[in-house]
């Protein structure tokens, strides 16, 4: 592992202490998860603190896991110009449950944190103005929610007689197909029931020879 | 004599506007002719990418990248292809590395010689736009010659680049790459120390670093106010570390600043061009495991194995093992990031495209706050917007 990475490892666990929940460092990324209600504290922190000077928010996103009880995860992606380092901070959240917005910390985070409530329908306290950005006005559902189907639930087209674009619910030709490619032997534990008499013979007769 | 009372004027500002580029949708609140507040509304071109790659493999996903910045679609694919190669672990041939180098740069020309032209274009001198769109011809010509198509590419897949040159065309690059260098100069005696141009944009919409930190900018514009910030240089992929080149860095940070970045630039990316051309290595221009890249064509006509892999990669795709990388390549526009989510199948889980753009253009209130209406249209134009990768 990089030294530089390493080092600021040591220091952000040293200063935040209990207060990060998850810290991994894979593939030279360094990732921190904590809690929502210290997410403020710990940008604000990582910003201004003299040893990381994250002072680009370079991302900002959310990503969801309809199985997790807390099923959205807002990722925050910072960037560091004097270390020349990234950072990935990362906050769990649920459905009803509201994220401190960050952009008091960050400008930049206005316009992600409108995506993201687009997007995903996570919720942001204090936010000066959430909107919704990306989709049409008026628009209902969260479309990157992985219970949206991907053909959505209406279209648009324009009707000559009421001289104006009408919304209806959308109609497909032949039903949606998703295939699944993906091999059943792949799939499986990579030990097999009887692997193991296999190792053990071989072992048997490394140990002969 | 009655008072009257001066209300503020809402102006809408596009999206049909050819100064907004693209499908902007801009409300101004104008007290008289000065901007008092400008809102941006976005997602008029918003087609869903990242739902709609979620639903397709890797090699699948790379064209959803040619358009998003369609002006510069090869850096895209880029930062996908290093995200995916990341998680896979997987090393690319020297060859293949310059290839990408050389194509990328090419890249940034095409799009700083639309954004030039189409801003001169914007502030009133047509001249720059009929040189440039030549010029672009040429370069998409060369895209043409390598990969079959002018302007969506494909050409970058995980594991290095679909084909190989074809035998010629480096010379002709090279030709170009000369040529070129007089183009540059022409246009820069139309636009540098054009009394118009300058009174449209020296002093106009100008961020200092520190604003320039707040609101996420990077690439030229970040450069413009005079952070020596590149990631070409500061976080080198591919074969960036071997490439001699400077960056170019701005004083002051307006739209004045930002357009010579940009001319700079393209005498750069020629460097590059020239070197990446000289140093290329012989050898394979993409990975030779064929659980990531295709075999060739003859392999197939001859090996059982090849086919087998040739027909799994074609349907059920690679399988990438099971993690999450944030990866981002110096795009012509700035610092273009894939946050990808690897749930170890043959799908993306999540990818998140970070775009320059969106980043910019959210700071569009705050650069044009106090200016004039027609320095609205100078501030969008120096900020090298595309809609295709704001709106996804």
């Amino acid at each position: 592992m990089d030294v530089a990475l390493k080092e600021l490892d040591e220091f952000i666990a040293a200063r935040l202490g209990d207060k990060i929940l998850e810290r991994e460092v894979s593939r030279g990324e360094l990732s921190i998860t904590v809690h929502r209600d210290n997410i403020v504290g710990t940008l604000t922190l990582l910003r201004d603190d003299v040893h990381c000077q994250f002072k680009l928010l370079m991302d900002l996103c959310g990503v969801d896991y309809p199985e997790n009880e807390e099923r959205f995860c807002v990722v925050y992606n910072l960037l560091s110009l004097p270390l020349n380092l990234r950072i990935r901070v990362k906050v769990w959240t649920s459905e009803d449950v509201p994220v401190p917005s960050v952009t008091g910390i960050y400008s930049a985070a206005n316009w992600w944190e409108r995506e993201a409530w687009d997007m995903y329908g996570i919720y942001f306290t204090d936010h000066p103005d959430l909107r919704r950005i990306l989709t049409d006005y008026g628009f209902e559902g969260h479309p990157l929610r992985k219970d949206f189907p991907l053909t959505g639930y209406v279209e648009v087209r324009y009707d000559d007689e009421q001289k104006r674009v009408v919304y209806e619910p959308v109609k497909l030709q032949q039903e949606f197909r998703s295939f699944d490619f993906l091999s059943p032997w792949e799939g499986m534990t990579p030990m097999l029931p009887g692997d193991e008499k296999a190792e053990v013979e071989a072992d048997a007769e490394g140990e002969e020879a | 004599m009655a008072q009257t009372e001066i209300k503020n004027y809402n102006l809408n500002f596009g999206p049909q506007h050819p100064a907004a580029h693209g499908v902007l949708r801009m409300v101004l609140e104008m007290d008289g002719e000065i901007i008092d507040r400008a809102d941006p509304h976005i997602g008029l071109l918003h087609r869903g990418t990242e739902k709609l790659i979620e639903y397709k493999t890797y090699v699948q996903a790379v064209p959803y990248f040619d358009r998003l910045d369609y002006v510069a679609p090869q850096n895209q694919e880029h930062a996908f292809c290093l995200a995916t190669e990341k998680l896979l672990g997987l090393e690319i041939p020297p060859r293949g590395q310059y290839l990408r180098v050389l194509f990328c740069e090419i890249g940034r020309v095409l799009n700083h010689l639309l954004n030039i032209c189409s801003y001169a274009m914007d502030v009133g001198a047509m001249t720059p736009m009929l040189w440039g769109f030549e010029e672009r011809e040429r370069l998409m010509e060369f895209c043409e010659r390598v990969s079959g198509a002018r302007l969506h590419m494909a050409y970058f897949r995980p594991g290095g680049v679909a084909y190989d040159m074809p035998e010629g065309l480096a010379e002709e690059i090279k030709e170009w790459a000369d040529h070129f260098v007089g183009v540059i100069d022409d246009l820069e005696t139309l636009l540098t120390e054009n009394r118009i141009f300058k009174q449209r944009t020296v002093d106009i919409g100008i961020i200092n670093a520190e604003q320039c930190y707040d609101w996420g900018f990077s690439g030229p514009n970040l450069r413009a106010s005079g952070i020596a910030w590149d990631l070409r240089k500061a976080q080198p992929y591919d074969a960036y570390a071997d490439m001699d080149f400077d960056i170019p860095v701005g004083k002051h940070g307006d739209c004045y600043d930002r357009y010579l970045i940009r001319m700079i630039e393209m005498r750069e990316s020629v460097k590059i061009i020239h070197q990446a051309i000289d140093k290329m290595p012989d050898g394979p221009c993409k990975s030779e495991n064929n659980k990531v890249t295709p075999p060739a064509r003859a392999d197939m006509k001859q090996s059982m194995e090849a086919l087998i892999h040739h027909f799994k990669l074609f349907t059920e795709g690679m399988h990438v093992p099971a993690g999450e990388t944030y990866t981002a390549v110096e795009a012509p526009k700035g610092e273009f990031g894939v946050y990808l989510v690897s749930d170890g199948t043959n799908k993306p889980y999540r990818c998140k495209i970070r775009a320059p753009g969106f980043a910019h253009l959210q700071a569009m209130d705050f650069l044009s706050k106090g200016h004039m209406l027609a320095d609205v249209v100078a501030n969008i134009g120096s900020i090298d917007i595309v809609f295709g990768e704001i709106d996804r």
